[in-house]
């Protein structure tokens, strides 16, 4: 039996069982691994393809004439000049991977994410189970998302997706549930009292009335995966953060510089964008 | 035929139910049964059962548990004991879907703070009943609409609740609940949170919803001249247990103990008791007569003043008994010599109103129905009685012994 230094008893092999937990994972499960990978894989890889199919001015122009007429002319101005200058400092192509990488998570953590957080605002106990799974995925240092990334989706865009479904999706599951479970008691009774199903209470009184908390969620969910993006870059993910983390090797704070900037224009338009939609 | 029926129902919060459960059939009280137990009795052991058609309030202080009464009534909250029966059916026995269909059909309910969807157009609001038993779009608007018309908001379709001030927001909870057209209002303090007047104007809206629709209507509230002024019973609530039930009258007049004698000590007799409880037999004389029979009936019955009335014993007006003496040696008929300016009241005039009358005029008030016919009057002295809680000079409930 092992005893690390000063411990009081031989260790605990936790990590031997976490590890062999993983091996009866990749051995068992990898034909639905290799799904999960073919379809991440096939949904962003289209998403770039279709991006980078569009002339740089035409999406700018768009984006711009869209935050404009969406939320205000001062985000258009904005978007206008933000998406022109990456476009001019030669970051386009990483910038589009980015986009990619975020919407694609973002997209994922609301389809897991909502239906988890309806369902624990109604029931106690699916609430009490699910609130520490949150804690833990996300106090446990990002970093840790990609060893199980990799080994269960080897390199590149998919397990960087992953890791940041599983580092950013938290919110997007708490403010559902909060949301629910704020709507006015009166009102959840006045429905039942009609004789409203479940479905038919959630979805016409309790789901649009959370909606600007729900969306607040995906708000925190959209900057929580922008922040993920260097350190998916680590796994092989595209896009910026490789940008920044090539300049963080090799000291060159020039790029890491304009790499950063590129995405804190993207970071601020998405949070104006969502939560512009909120006040609306 | 009971439409709502309670029996023994009860409701604890908290755990370990049946242990309370005993503790209350052993006679403990909910402060005893909180103290040993943690658990709070909401409701102990009510029974009753309303009738088709009729204001049923419960009334109580905040915390006696009406709320949670009303709430076991359309199961919101699952009573812990005892039977609910909503028009023959037993609400225990029912699986979800047969309890919807129960909230759908025979139940509305009204809530204190309105509970309007604010996201929703006050016209979405009162369909929304329909909505969900997924009636078509034109057809529930039609009838939502026909329903806010009803209350008086048929020009505000489109606003949105929070638009409307709280009278008009109340109506529109009223609207939603009618628009459903269902057998039983629930109303939970439903007017509790409005003015003093607009809250009067409810109230009489109310009573005129019921007259024309013959709703039955479970009212809540802590206002006991609420209970009173559109009661048809009562039942009064202390600590989760019902202490009394009864017509308002039986409960100003014989509190069943004196928890319930403290609680109407305040009220204000004058605005709950009628001339119909107070007025006595006429001594009436027909027309066709001639004053020497009235002025014999006069001297039988021992009084000063005779009432005419013809032969449908409608009044006419009175002779006293100078006039009737001087009519008899003049040769003339009492036609000639009667008084016809007299006013009259209904038998539903409130004491309070009473007073006014009664002040221009030295004979008795007269009571007369809808068909101008006497049935009673009333004497100056009978008013003071009612006022100072003589129950001597009180008629049964309100009704007519007889005319004379
Ligand atoms: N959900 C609940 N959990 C625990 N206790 C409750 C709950 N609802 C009501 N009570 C308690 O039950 C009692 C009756 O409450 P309620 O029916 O709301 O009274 P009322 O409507 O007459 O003011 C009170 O003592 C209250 O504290
Ligand atoms: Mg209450």
């Amino acid at each position: 039996m092992d005893k690390a230094e000063g411990a009081l008893f031989p260790k605990l092999p936790l990590d031997q069982w976490i590890e062999s937990f993983e091996d009866f994972l990749t051995t068992y499960l990898s034909t639905l691994f290799d799904v999960i990978s073919n379809v991440i894989e096939f949904i962003t890889g289209n998403f770039v393809s279709i991006l980078e199919m569009i002339p740089a001015l035409v999406l700018v122009v768009v984006v711009a004439l869209l935050a404009w007429w969406l939320i205000s002319w001062k985000l258009g101005l904005f978007a206008l000049i933000g998406l022109g200058l990456i476009n001019n400092l030669g970051y386009w192509p990483e910038t589009l991977e980015t986009v990619s990488l975020v919407i694609v998570s973002v997209l994922i953590s609301m389809i897991i994410g909502i239906p988890i957080g309806i369902w624990m605002s109604q029931k106690a106990t699916v609430q009490s189970i699910i609130t520490p799974i949150l804690d833990f995925m996300q106090t446990m240092p990002a970093f840790v998302y990609l060893i199980p990334a990799v080994v269960f989706f080897s390199l590149g865009m998919v397990p960087g997706v992953v890791a940041t479904i599983i580092f950013s999706m938290p919110p997007t599951v708490r403010m559902a549930n909060l949301g629910i479970r704020q709507v006015n008691a009166e009102l959840v009774e006045a429905a039942e009292s009609f004789g409203a199903t479940t479905g038919q209470r959630l979805g016409k009184v309790q789901i649009p009335l959370a909606m600007p908390t729900i969306m607040a969620g995906i708000n925190q969910t959209i900057m929580l995966s922008l922040s993920m993006v260097v350190i998916a870059s680590m796994v092989g993910a595209p896009g910026l953060g490789v940008v920044v983390y090539r300049a963080v090797t090799q000291v060159n704070i020039g790029s890491g510089f304009e790499g950063g900037l590129s995405l804190v224009i993207l970071a601020m338009l998405l949070d104006r964008f969502t939560q512009g939609f909120n006040k609306k | 035929m009971a439409v709502v029926e309670a029996k023994n129902l009860s409701k604890i919060f908290g755990k370990n139910i049946s242990q309370s459960i005993k503790m209350l059939d052993q006679g403990m009280t909910k402060e005893e049964i909180l103290k040993k137990t943690g658990n709070t009795v909401g409701v102990n052991r009510a029974s009753f059962s309303v009738e088709e058609g009729e204001i049923f309030v419960i009334m109580g202080l905040s915390g006696s548990g009406k709320s949670t009464l009303v709430r076991l009534i359309n199961r919101l909250i699952e009573p812990s004991e005892g039977s609910i029966i909503i028009d023959g059916k037993e609400l225990a026995t029912l699986d979800k879907k047969a309890l919807r269909q129960v909230r759908r059909q025979k139940l509305g309910m009204v809530f204190q703070q309105f509970a309007l969807f604010p996201h929703r157009t006050i016209l979405q609001n009162a369909a929304f009943g329909l909505e969900i038993q997924g009636m078509d779009k034109t057809e529930r608007e039609k009838r939502a609409e026909e329903s806010l018309n009803m209350v008086g908001l048929g020009s505000y379709l489109h606003q949105k609740p929070g638009q409307l001030s709280g009278g008009m927001q109340q109506r529109v909870g009223l609207a939603r609940a009618l628009a459903n057209d269902p057998k039983v209002l629930l109303m939970d303090e439903a007017f509790s949170a409005l003015d003093p007047l607009i809250r009067k104007d409810m109230q009489d809206e109310l009573i005129d919803i019921q007259d024309s629709m013959q709703k039955t209507i479970i009212f809540i509230t802590h206002d006991l001249d609420e209970a009173l002024r559109i009661g048809d019973r009562i039942a009064l609530m202390k600590d989760g247990s019902i202490v009394q039930i009864g017509t308002p009258e039986e409960i100003l007049m014989n509190p069943a103990n004196d928890y319930v004698e403290k609680f109407v000590e305040d009220v204000d007799r004058s605005k709950v008791l009628t001339a119909g409880h107070i007025m006595k037999p006429p001594e009436t004389v027909g027309l066709d007569r001639g004053p020497k029979v009235a002025l014999r009936q006069m001297k039988e019955f021992g009084v000063s003043t005779i009432y005419v009335v013809d032969k449908k014993k409608k009044l006419l007006g009175y002779v006293t008994a100078e006039q009737a003496d001087e009519a008899n040696k003049e040769g003339k008929t009492i036609e000639d010599v009667m008084v016809t300016d007299l006013p009259t009241v209904k038998a539903d005039t409130l004491l309070t109103d009473l007073f006014e009358p009664m002040a221009d005029q030295k004979a008795p008030l007269s009571v007369v129905d809808d068909n101008g016919r006497l049935i009673g009057i009333i004497v100056r002295g009978s008013v003071i009685g009612a006022l100072a809680g003589d129950e001597q000079v009180l008629n049964g409930n309100g009704e007519v012994n007889g005319n004379g």
